[in-house]
């Protein structure tokens, strides 16, 4: 027997370590870690699966119409058919779709959260989330006030033409990096890594002493 | 006579190529996926439409004639990178059950989608009646579901 004798820490030391790691995001996740419903769901045999399940269908629902809407701002669906009726008539859709994105998603982290969380493709992902929710809440603000403008032309206005481009793309990125999500290429225990993908992850490596 | 087919899909050199890539898999995937949205984006835009949803101002068939385009653009997406993912485990498919839920499904979807469907929706709707339109998008859906959830579980069970 080689392996060195290490004094676990008492219950007062442990939760001093828990408190003070709460405070980086990092430190969040190792604590939703080990809450009770992270690993009842890491560890069940169809509850993962079938929330994964869910997260990927609903994609037809959200992501499908969406799509379709921006279609009409690129003025390649149903450019005869007013772009607000659509945008009217499809957003309730989407919203469903969005909470059942969201909460499904929400699932799937909480059961992976500091894998998913050191993630180089969920870090990919989150960022185009956020970037996709400012697209969405600039065409809202600015270009869809003066919708009445131009609601009839079969091809919308440049601006609203390149949010509908913009929209498309981070989708797509949001899609794709979701997928790579399961493949460990980048991850922490996979070392080495470039400096640049440790930095991207937030990994911490130990040198080795020798 | 079927296992020796996929016997022999196993030894492409395309399938070959595919399970060596430590990427290709993962890329083809994706490209799956993002003809995934499309797909189903326009199979619910035409069958929510049949069950009273969604695009309600416009007719069933004015939907469905704006949506055949992307139907068929997507599908041939989805079965060349389909059959991409198949060829880099055609033995693991053999032996799966998802694999076959999923192809008898399809199998049923493609045909029913471009006969008994497409005949439905460009209909006159005032000669139909609603029940039709609502059993088809139903079935429709069901048949879609099965393709999607089969190709899903696939991943999961070995």
């Amino acid at each position: 027997m080689t392996e060195a004798f290490v004094a676990p820490p008492t219950t007062a030391t442990r939760a001093a370590i828990i408190r003070a790691d709460r405070m980086s995001l990092l430190g969040a996740c190792q604590w939703l870690a080990q809450t009770r419903g992270s690993i009842a769901l890491h560890e069940s045999t169809y509850m993962y699966p079938i929330v994964e399940s869910v997260h990927v269908l609903t994609l037809c629902l959200f992501v499908g119409m969406s799509v379709l809407f921006d279609l009409r701002l690129l003025g390649l669906v149903l450019p005869q058919v007013r772009a607000s009726a659509i945008s009217v008539r499809l957003m309730p859709w989407m919203k469903v779709g969005f909470a059942i994105m969201v909460i499904s998603g929400a699932l799937l982290f909480y059961a992976v959260p500091v894998r998913s969380f050191q993630n180089i493709f969920f870090r990919i992902k989150a960022i185009a989330l956020v970037l996709a929710g400012l697209n969405a809440w600039i065409f809202q603000v600015g270009i869809r006030r003066r919708t009445a403008e131009w609601d009839l032309h079969p091809t919308p206005p440049p601006a609203a033409r390149l949010a509908g481009m913009t929209s498309l793309a981070l989708w797509a990125v949001i899609i794709v990096a979701g997928r790579m999500i399961a493949y460990s290429w980048f991850d922490c225990d996979k070392q080495p890594q470039s400096d640049f993908v440790n930095w991207a992850t937030g990994c911490t490596v130990e040198e080795p002493i020798d | 006579m079927l296992l020796a087919f996929f016997q022999w899909c196993e030894s492409t050199a395309l399938g070959t190529a595919i399970r060596m890539s430590p990427w290709a898999f993962a890329v083809i995937e994706s490209v799956h996926l993002l003809g995934l949205a499309v797909i189903g984006g326009v199979v619910l835009l035409v069958d929510l439409r049949m069950l009273g949803f969604g695009l309600r101002d416009q007719r069933i068939a004015e939907i469905a004639r704006a949506a055949f385009p992307w139907l068929v653009g997507s599908l041939i997406v989805m079965l060349l990178t389909g059959v991409g993912l198949f060829l880099s485990e055609p033995l693991k498919c053999y032996e799966s059950r998802p694999f076959w839920l999923k192809m008898i499904s399809l199998a049923l979807a493609v045909l029913f989608t471009f006969t008994v469907r497409w005949k439905v929706t460009m209909a006159d709707e005032t000669r139909l009646r609603p029940i039709w339109f609502k059993l088809v998008a139903l079935v429709s859906l069901t048949l879609w579901f099965g393709v999607g959830a089969g190709g899903r579980w696939i991943g999961f069970a070995g």
